[in-house]
């Protein structure tokens, strides 16, 4: 039952996050965006807040301070679990 | 040979060697984030202001000058050294090249800056730390423990506030006390074999990272999974640093940045989306380009200027002078034609008579000269005076008109929310939210906005902005002439002509999507803080980019006018015209006339739509005739421009997909109206 429960968390996106989530990166899409994603701070195990999520699905996220938006094809393709 | 290999096994050595060979002659590179106020301590030391850049990625150009026999080098706001576009590749040179650097944080955004700090570090840079925005972190009530900051990353850190010249004072000791700092030991491990090849290390890092340029510099294998694995590490390590130095005693720093959360909540953020576009287009739409341009371009530019230039010519060149004097509405009260075939000299008392003629209120004067010289230069669509006119009396104050908002959107940190806001739009076209500058731009000059698409991150973007610019963007002259042509024919027509113009867009940018290969880049953008901004700033950068623009794009405004003018006393002007002449009757069912409107469209945008207003026309036929113009070819500069920044093989291909679109569109529209 957890494990199945996992499963499928696993298989949320960024672009599903709504206001107010705390959302932990799991995986990201991979190629040279990947490079460009961690330089700005978002990685792989990092926990962020879901700022703000635009109609039609731009995300912003903050962490700490920090607020960065991410278009909508690019949340699609990153994987997070809600904690 | 040998020596060489010695500089370069020790990186320390290498430096020492440096400092004898550059001791009058160092180049110190100042490098950073974008937002990061880097450009002010530039600014400090060249003692000349040249652009603080907020949004991310608009310092394109570099700025050098020269301090205590240094040079100085200003680069483009990076996240990283690396290639992923333009801007990086010349900053990636730059700091390559450099003995110091400078590296520039911003220290509300340290987690964030810190990245590329120990990215330079692990280069082997002689590096030293400038904390910008130190007055900023005291009001907020958090505390950065620079001393320990210092001892992790093994350099000198300053704490400065840059905008208000806070610290800057200690410049020389940044330069002089720059020091190569505390390196990942593993990765220096891995370093060593390209070292041992005689490799700079700041390069041997480029390679371990994969970046392409340098990897195929050296002819070394790319491996992209080491660039993750070494990011990730230098990400950890940076959230290490933070979580020792950086402590937050309140959380005050989240109401300071409300409007910032505003303008993204789709609630409170459409209405102030709304609001700033219609404040913009309040300022430029109808101050600067009704009233402003209105008084530069008639009265100072053609009643002043042109004016005088003419009545000087006129002394030595055969003319023919019409003046009417016209009533406050435009009707004819008196008239008067003088004819100087020998110049004007030769008959002192025609002369006073014309000069007192003309000087009276309501005068409208027009010379018209044989000589085909004269004709050529000082003409109605003279070189020297109708260009003059047009670039400094008509386009001046809208480019500065536009570059003022641009400038004043750029530092408050309202653009990249605009570009957030919109992003989803403009996905529609292939492009990301980024376009925004380009294409806002575009309603003013096309000119000014083909240059801007240099911003966007791919080729393949910069590609479709630049058509779409070209095809579907009128700009604020042909604006002009939509609007009074459009005024009095009622909603129909408006509709009319958006629908269409909407059409092409959304083909446009569908066809083009198919056709250029690739994707379109996501936005992936920092959203600075939300602050006013400083007023002396706005308006310089507002200078310095008016100049570059004027200076960059001003020349070909001349050269297209030249073209057309020897096409017009060449008699190649009436060939073009009888050659459109049967597409304009028949296929636009215009009259022959309005051809005019395309030839001479190609100067200036406004001036054969200009024409158009003494045709007797019906609402159908004005509508098809502002939908082919909007779809027609831009000005002749913005066809230069285009070829300078797309190559030729683009820009012809879009100039003369121009013209058939104008003109098989228009003529589809007329099939149905008219």
């Amino acid at each position: 039952m957890k494990t199945a429960n996992i499963k499928t968390m696993n298989n949320i996106t960024l672009d599903k996050a709504r206001k107010g989530n705390l959302i932990t990166i799991v995986n990201l899409p991979g190629g040279e965006i990947n490079a460009q994603l961690i330089r700005i701070g978002i990685s792989e195990g990092e926990t962020l807040l879901c700022l703000q999520r635009l109609p039609g699905g731009t995300i912003i996220l903050q962490k700490n301070r920090q607020e960065i938006a991410v278009g909508y094809d690019l949340a699609k393709k990153i994987k997070i679990i809600l904690p | 040979m040998k020596s060489d290999n010695i500089i370069n096994i020790n990186p320390r050595l290498s430096n020492v060697v440096t400092d004898i060979n550059h001791f009058r002659n160092e180049k110190v590179v100042l490098v950073g984030n974008p937002n990061v106020g880097k450009s002010c301590v530039f600014n400090y030391l060249s003692g000349k202001y040249v652009d603080v850049s907020n949004y991310p990625g608009t310092t394109v150009s570099i700025t050098r000058c020269n301090y205590n026999g240094k040079k100085i080098y200003d680069t483009p706001g990076i996240y990283g050294v690396s290639s992923f576009n333009e801007e990086e590749k010349v900053a990636r040179d730059i700091i390559l090249e450099s003995d110091v650097v400078i590296n520039v944080v911003n220290a509300l955004h340290l987690e964030r800056d810190l990245f590329l700090t120990l990215q330079l570090i692990d280069m082997g840079k002689k590096v030293s730390l400038i904390l910008n925005f130190a007055d900023e972190i005291k009001k907020r009530k958090i505390k950065i423990d620079t001393k320990k900051l210092s001892d992790l990353l093994g350099i000198d850190v300053y704490e400065t506030a840059a905008v208000d010249k806070v610290g800057l004072d200690q410049i020389d000791n940044a330069i002089e006390n720059a020091r190569v700092g505390n390196q990942q030991l593993d990765l220096h491990f891995l370093m060593q074999q390209y070292i041992d090849e005689g490799i700079p290390q700041a390069e041997a890092l480029l390679i371990l990272e994969g970046d392409e340029f340098t990897t195929s510099k050296y002819n070394k294998p790319i491996n992209k999974d080491d660039r993750e694995k070494i990011y990730i590490t230098r990400r950890n390590r940076v959230n290490e640093i933070i979580d020792i130095v950086e402590h937050e005693d309140s959380r005050k720093g989240e109401i300071s940045n409300l409007l910032g959360r505003m303008s993204l909540n789709p609630i409170t953020g459409i209405p102030i989306l709304f609001f700033i576009l219609t404040l913009v287009y309040f300022f430029i739409g109808d101050f600067i380009s009704q009233r402003v341009v209105d008084f530069t371009e008639n009265t100072v530019g053609v009643g002043i200027v042109e004016y005088n230039v003419k009545s000087f010519v006129s002394n030595f060149a055969s003319s023919i002078i019409d003046v009417e004097i016209l009533d406050k509405n435009g009707n004819l009260v008196d008239k008067k034609i003088y004819n100087f075939p020998d110049g004007m000299r030769v008959n002192p008392e025609l002369k006073s008579d014309f000069e007192k003629f003309s000087s009276q209120p309501g005068a409208l004067t027009k010379f018209h000269f044989s000589n085909p010289i004269a004709k050529l230069f000082f003409g109605e669509f003279g070189v020297i005076t109708m260009t003059t006119t047009y670039l400094f009396f008509l386009l001046l104050p809208l480019v500065i008109g536009f570059y003022f908002v641009m400038a004043l959107l750029e530092d408050s940190g309202y653009l990249p929310r605009l570009a957030t806001m919109l992003d989803r739009t403009f996905n529609k076209i292939g492009l990301n939210g980024k376009a925004v500058i380009p294409i806002i731009l575009g309603f003013g000059c096309i000119t000014m906005a083909n240059i801007t698409t240099r911003l966007l991150d791919s080729e393949r973007e910069k590609s479709i902005a630049t058509a779409i610019l070209q095809f579907v963007i009128p700009c604020s002259a042909q604006l002009a002439v939509i609007t009074v042509l459009l005024s009095g024919a009622g909603v129909g027509p408006l509709l009319i002509f958006i629908g269409v113009i909407g059409s092409v867009l959304i083909i446009l940018s569908t066809v083009l999507n198919k056709l250029i290969p690739g994707q379109s880049s996501p936005l992936l953008i920092d959203l600075p803080i939300m602050r006013i901004p400083k007023l002396t700033n706005v308006f310089k950068k507002m200078a310095y980019r008016t100049y570059g623009f004027m200076k960059e794009a001003g020349f070909w405004f001349f050269v297209g006018a030249l073209a057309v003018g020897l096409m017009d006393i060449t008699g190649l002007l009436l060939v073009w015209q009888d050659i459109l002449a049967p597409l304009t009757t028949h296929w636009l069912k215009l009259p022959k006339e309005a051809a005019n409107a395309f030839v001479m469209g190609m100067v200036r945008r406004d001036f054969g739509a200009a024409g158009l207003f003494t045709l007797d026309l019906s609402i159908m036929q004005i509508t098809v005739a502002i939908i082919t113009i909007t779809l027609f070819t831009p000005c002749i500069a913005s066809f230069v421009v285009m070829l300078k920044e797309r190559g030729w093989k683009e820009g012809i291909t879009i100039w003369l997909g121009t013209w058939v679109t104008a003109f098989f569109i228009g003529g589809l529209v007329a099939q149905f109206i008219v």
